[in-house]
């Protein structure tokens, strides 16, 4: 098992290179640069500013001085874009808020979505599998761009109960509506996964089997269907884990969390070169690793994939 | 975009100006009844790009350093120059030397004297091409000697012209007679810098754990993309007439849910969304206000070797013009109080007076009925019918303006227009390179004086994106550089464009804000818009 985790993260590291590398050459495609402006600025300040971030070197050289500078000083940039920062100071201050109500958002997510598929799948066919079949599907179609403004106008204006945005340090009150907002469409999603494997487990051979042997239907459930159910579940948790956090875009537009999918967006409109890569080197290495997660997870699962 | 203010000034040769304290007396009315929580917050649409003075190239970071740090000059209410650190400056015979007198009392937040070393070592850090300050080209066009030679790297940064010549006398000499150049020293790329706090820290001497300032406030907090926060600096030499004790920014990107937030009262300013104004105003009459600002809206024609044989016709230019009904975009597109657009200038500039052109004194029939017989004398009718690609940057207000002028030429005139958005970087390298055909524009001043604006038609100019070339318009605005009254040239440049049609005006912006009704002494008149938290207050309720 570790030499295959070992193996799986060095394969990992020619991928992210051919990502940066990608990039880098996408991004330097794409018409206009940090310091297109509506007003042109003169040839002589524009040229002070490319040699301060070295964009007057070839695109080779760039690239080679922004890896080695990566590789042996851990260091990747100054922003184009808000002089007084660097990459490595933006991406530790927005990680950590969007790492957390990311989270956040997949453990409800994830919790309660599995909670109403299962729920719904034992009482097949009865109002409880109506309601949570509706309320997963109400979930699904309420994306968070849409629920953002829906809770401010909600708990802010109307209620009165929530600050309408901000961070705060992480503080609960201003955690709720982005968890909301962010896990809801999720939440949907994995209920009906959950439900629909479930059913499907829950009328195989060896539940019939079980169940002949006269088994309690609770621990013919805990036992025996929950981990075969939940394995699509997981196949799917793993994607979802990192859409949340590269995904987070409209709850830091919205909620003004100060987050990293907001800075991700941006930074691209902006063309702030700096930022751009550094944030889709840390989403692709996440992806990497959430990737590698899902699968150790599988195999704890499944016995039928574990490995040698 | 960051303004300064020009004109109104009227400098005498070799004079000496020294003002009285005309910040003593209050800004605060008799009797007023002022809340015991003096806390200002307002939203920002992004986060500032810097708090740095010489470096700051945003709106909302220009506002933040407003206030941390203070210029030789500030601006009142109106607009009108007031003493700053200085508390007068004379100039030589010519206007090329200007020599500022500094205020004894005013202090860093670390108590140290501001002295006019501090002055000296700001301007020539923004000059330095090491720093390689986007602000360099406001240095060159305050035409600070050998400003040009030491951004290109081939004279000393030490060569620049300024002078420290004791700790409270700064001189500067200029490589041009600058009539208005007081103007410019309200603008916080000129504001000074703690160079022992610079040198100390690097780059990270911004930070509210290392700032050092000298205006009326220090930044105690900033969490990037959520809000930053000034309060009171107690060591401002002009503390006892401040009002505000804290002032807050905060980052909210969606300007809907920045009224929902203002609604809930978190806010005490935020801007208006198009088209919200009217219902606004009607159900918070005190609160929802608009006024004129300093820049307009556009769209240009593509008049280069690669724009459209058709535009060449100034009487196809006319005819477009003519039939875009403004009143239907300002009244019920936007619907924020702007000011329809019949010249190229706003109105609202100081010292400049709008021609009373043909179009916008006839009513909207008549220019219509004239727009068809301009456009069937240029040769297009029913059957042969003119057709092109309207080009702007993506965005929701400027498809509905678009959308709305479009179908107002295919309905009046038969015309076919194909309508075509980008993202902003790539719009403005489309633009600058003449790949277009009808192209977006809008600007905002960089100074309250007409040139701001007319310049972009000068045929050199760097922003001239439609490639408009007129003599008789680059005559003129040469002649009103070293002019004392401007104003008849700039109205006689705008009869030229009237006539020559090289833009379509369609409006010039208000600011339209939600602004608490506690909130004191907002400046509405300052058209530029350059506010100072010192001088504002918060009534009680």
């Amino acid at each position: 098992m570790l030499g295959y985790t070992l193996r799986r993260l060095l394969a990992a590291i020619p991928t992210i290179l051919v990502l940066v590398v990608a990039s880098f050459f996408l991004m330097h495609a794409a018409p206009g640069g940090p310091f297109t402006s509506e007003r042109p600025l003169p040839p002589e300040v524009l040229a002070n500013i490319e040699a301060r971030y070295g964009l007057d070197q070839p695109l080779w050289k760039q690239l080679w001085d922004y890896l080695t500078n990566i590789f042996l000083r851990f260091d990747f940039g100054p922003s184009f874009v808000f002089k007084d920062r660097d990459v490595n100071d933006i991406i530790a201050q927005g990680f950590p808020i969007s790492l957390t109500y990311g989270s956040l958002a997949f453990l409800a997510a994830t919790i309660v979505g599995v909670g109403l598929g299962i729920a719904a799948a034992i009482r097949h066919n009865t109002w409880v599998d109506y309601v949570a079949v509706s309320l997963g599907i109400a979930a699904q179609a309420l994306p968070n761009f849409i629920m953002g403004p829906l809770l401010i106008l909600t708990f802010t204006l109307w209620l009165g109960l929530l600050p309408g945005g901000g961070w705060n340090g992480g503080q609960w009150q201003y955690l709720i509506m982005p968890v909301i907002a962010l896990s809801t469409s999720y939440m949907g999603s994995i209920a009906r996964l959950t439900r629909s494997s479930m059913l499907e487990v829950m009328t195989s051979n060896y539940i019939r089997t079980a169940r002949a042997k006269g088994l309690p239907e609770r621990k013919i459930i805990w036992s025996h269907a929950l981990k075969p159910t939940l394995l699509p579940v997981i196949s799917y948790l793993g994607p979802v884990f990192v859409y949340v956090l590269t995904g987070s875009v409209f709850v830091d537009m919205y909620f003004s969390t100060g987050g990293l999918g907001k800075s991700y967006v941006s930074s691209a409109l902006t063309r702030d070169y700096a930022v751009l890569l550094g944030v889709t080197i840390l989403y692709g290495v996440l992806t990497v690793v959430v990737n590698l997660l899902t699968d150790l997870a599988y195999a704890w699962f499944d016995p039928k994939i574990r490995f040698q | 975009m960051i303004r300064f203010s020009k004109t109104i000034l009227s400098v005498a040769a070799g004079s000496l100006f020294v003002f009285g304290n005309a910040l003593a007396e209050s800004h605060i009315p008799a009797g007023t009844r002022l809340a015991e929580e003096q806390i200002f917050t307002y939203r920002v649409l992004d986060e500032h790009t810097s708090v740095d003075p010489q470096v700051v190239e945003d709106v909302s970071g220009a506002e933040i350093v407003r206030d941390l740090f203070e210029g030789l000059m500030n601006q009142d209410a109106d607009g009108n120059l007031v003493p700053g650190v200085a508390v007068g400056y004379e100039v030589n015979e010519d206007n090329t030397v200007y020599t500022f007198t500094l205020r004894e009392e005013a202090k860093w937040s670390n108590g140290d004297q501001v002295t006019a070393h501090d002055f000296a070592y700001a301007w020539r850090r923004a000059a330095d091409p090491e720093l390689a300050s986007p602000y360099q080209w406001f240095i060159e066009l305050m035409s600070l000697d050998n400003a040009s030679a030491v951004i290109k790297g081939d004279a000393p940064v030490d060569s620049l012209g300024v002078k420290a010549v004791d700790d409270l006398t700064f001189e500067v000499t200029l490589s041009a007679p600058l009539p208005y150049f007081p103007q410019m020293t309200t603008h916080s790329t000129t504001f000074p810098a703690p160079k022992a706090v610079i040198e100390a820290h690097g780059k990270d001497w911004t930070k509210p754990e290392n700032i050092v300032s000298n205006g009326a406030y220090v930044l105690t907090e900033h969490l990037p993309s959520e809000r930053s926060v000034r309060e009171r600096n107690t060591l401002y030499w002009d503390n006892k007439n401040t009002t505000i004790d804290k002032t807050i920014a905060l980052v909210i990107n969606d300007e809907n849910v920045a009224l929902t937030r203002f609604l809930a009262g978190e806010l005490d300013r935020t801007e208006v969304p198009a088209g919200q104004f009217p219902r606004l105003k009607k159900e918070h009459p005190d609160e929802a206000i608009s006024f004129p600002r300093l820049c307009n809206y556009y769209y240009t024609f593509n008049l280069s070797d690669s724009g459209p044989q058709a535009f060449k016709d100034v009487k196809v230019r006319q005819a477009l013009a003519l039939a875009v009904d403004r009143k239907i975009i300002t009244q019920n597109v936007l619907a924020g109080g702007q000011p329809e657009a019949y010249t190229f200038t706003p109105a609202a500039v100081a010292a400049f007076t709008p021609p009373g052109t043909e179009m916008a004194a006839m009513s909207q029939a008549d220019r219509d009925a004239k727009a068809k017989a301009l456009l069937e004398e240029a040769g297009f009718s029913k059957d042969n019918p003119l057709s092109f690609e309207m080009m702007y940057n993506t965005s929701e207000a400027h498809k509905k303006i678009a959308v709305a002028m479009s179908q107002m030429w295919k309905q009046k005139l038969g015309v076919q227009v194909q309508l075509t958005n980008m993202e902003w970087k790539v719009f403005l390298e489309t633009r600058g390179n003449q790949n277009f055909e009808l192209a977006r524009g809008a600007w905002c001043g960089d100074y309250n004086e007409a040139s701001t604006f007319l310049d972009l038609l000068d045929s050199e100019s760097g922003y001239n994106d439609g490639k408009f070339v007129n003599a008789d318009i680059d005559g003129l605005l040469e002649q009103a550089k070293s002019s004392d009254d401007a104003a008849g040239l700039y109205t006689k440049v705008e009869e030229i464009i009237a006539a020559e049609m090289p833009v379509i005006p369609v409006y010039h912006y208000a600011g339209v804000y939600m602004m608490g009704s506690d909130v004191g002494n907002w400046p509405v008149n300052n058209v530029e818009q350059n506010w100072y938290s010192k001088n504002l207050y918060k009534t009680a309720q």
